[in-house]
């Protein structure tokens, strides 16, 4: 194939300019043209942008018509794909659904866990206004722990009442005069009060000593009772609402009995705030 | 004569086959990327164009190299006109080809492909990097101009038994 200097340009001449059979356009006129079709199309030339928009209009409705086939043997073959990896796609689909089964149970405990939860501190809503009063007496008899306090009737303190030190829980109203009332605090021996123990969800009573100190009965998971335990009222019995912090457990190794602390100090108390819960029908 | 003029029909359609096949492969933008083969793609439209200006250049006109080249552009949102001029480049050099060969071979022919392809995407790639900003993976260039050479082969001896035994009496050789 050694061609002389002369040959190649005979031979780029005739590639360049010689129209072949049906050939309307030489190569070299057309790459001129392509040329300029580029460099005016780049400056956004108005009558290039029309012609592209013409052809920009062609094209994709042809893509479209032309794609059709394509388009049909693409779906057959994802489909077909599909099929083949049907057994791996189950495998590994079981494995899934048995992972997500165990997660589900978690969820179940989970979605109860909330709604007790929910139960706890939403079935009863404060019904009255806080009503404030002065700690009169505190009564530091061995058989009865109590408090006297300076509101009565006359203030709308009613049997029952709930007496809390700030948001902790110290008693329940057992008298009430007109301008008097009588608290039973939790430490009294009398006091019996449905409780629950956080973590682990134990339900129990917490039942006064008559000393500082209460202590849990009638559970029968005490071995999972763990130090620190937080004690909420369990707001069984419609007794108090739920989930108002009473103390924290308090395990002595020589000590059979669960002790409990009392976040409040009976003894220091000054003032308490009396109120009344109601359930809420509505939820 | 009845015979005669379904023959010619016949014969004409077939010869259409080419620039049909030409703009099916620009619109339907033709590289198999659906079959979802990272490292697989190819471009038909320059074996065809090359193969057919190599061998039978009035089945593929100029014209319809030019228009596909623009539908090309448009479908694969490059600057419209750039495939054209790669196409026609690739046609000089197909058509230089044509008119220095005294004896063709399969061999001769895919070696000056392999560097007219070379030289029309370093084109390309010099083109859309540097003038229009356009982010090109080299790599993916790479194996591009490597399929599409290595199915040359495939293809050119495919287009010589379509033209040897369905076009008939027209001879590929």
């Amino acid at each position: 194939m050694e061609t002389s200097r002369d040959d190649f340009v005979i031979a780029i001449r005739s590639v360049f300019l010689k129209k072949g059979t049906q050939q309307r356009f030489s190569l070299l006129s057309l790459i001129f043209f392509s040329i300029i079709f580029l460099i005016l199309g780049s400056f956004n030339f108005k009558a290039i942008d029309y012609v592209k928009i013409v052809i920009k209009e062609i094209t994709y409705r042809s893509s479209f018509i032309v794609s059709i086939p394509e388009n049909f043997i693409k779906n057959n073959y994802f489909i077909f794909q599909n099929h083949f990896k049907l057994y791996d796609r189950n495998e590994k689909n079981e494995l899934e659904l048995k992972d997500l089964r165990s997660k589900d149970l978690l969820n179940k405990f989970i979605i109860s866990e909330n709604k007790r939860l929910k139960n706890i501190f939403d079935d009863y809503l404060v019904k009255s206004d806080a009503t404030f009063a002065k700690v009169l007496s505190d009564k530091g008899s061995p058989f009865l722990k109590s408090i006297i306090i300076n509101k009565g009737s006359k203030h709308d303190v009613n049997l029952g009442m709930v007496a809390m030190d700030g948001e902790y829980l110290v008693g329940k109203v057992i008298e009430v005069n007109y301008l008097s009332s009588r608290v039973l605090l939790l430490s009294d021996l009398n006091s019996k009060i449905p409780v629950i123990i956080e973590p682990n969800e134990i339900f129990s009573i917490l039942s006064g000593t008559g000393k500082n100190h209460g202590v849990i009965q009638y559970s029968k998971k005490y071995k999972d009772i763990k130090s620190r335990s937080i004690i909420y009222t369990s707001g069984l019995g419609n007794l108090f609402k739920a989930g108002i912090p009473i103390g924290r457990m308090k395990i002595v190794q020589l000590s059979k009995e669960k002790e409990i602390e009392f976040f409040s100090d009976f003894s220091q108390l000054r003032f308490v705030k009396i109120i009344s819960f109601e359930k809420n029908e509505a939820q | 004569m009845t015979r005669l003029k379904n023959k010619n029909f016949i014969r004409k359609l077939l010869s259409k086959i080419p620039p049909v096949l030409l703009f099916i492969a620009v619109l339907n933008n033709y590289d198999f990327n659906h079959l979802g083969m990272k490292y697989f793609s190819f471009n038909f439209s320059y074996i065809l164009i090359f193969y057919y200006s190599v061998k039978k250049s009035e089945s593929l006109g100029y014209i319809s190299i030019f228009i596909a080249g623009l539908f090309n552009d448009v479908v694969i949102g490059t600057p419209i006109g750039l495939s054209s001029l790669m196409y026609l480049i690739l046609c000089v050099a197909a058509s230089y080809l044509r008119t220095i060969t005294l004896r063709p071979s399969l061999i001769k022919d895919s070696i000056f492909f392999l560097v007219t392809i070379l030289i029309i995407n370093s084109l390309l790639f010099v083109a859309l990097n540097f003038i229009f900003n356009y982010e090109l993976s080299y790599f993916d260039q790479i194996i591009n101009i490597i399929f599409t050479f290595l199915l040359y082969f495939v293809f050119a001896n495919l287009f010589d038994l379509f033209e040897n035994y369905l076009a008939g009496s027209y001879n590929a050789r």
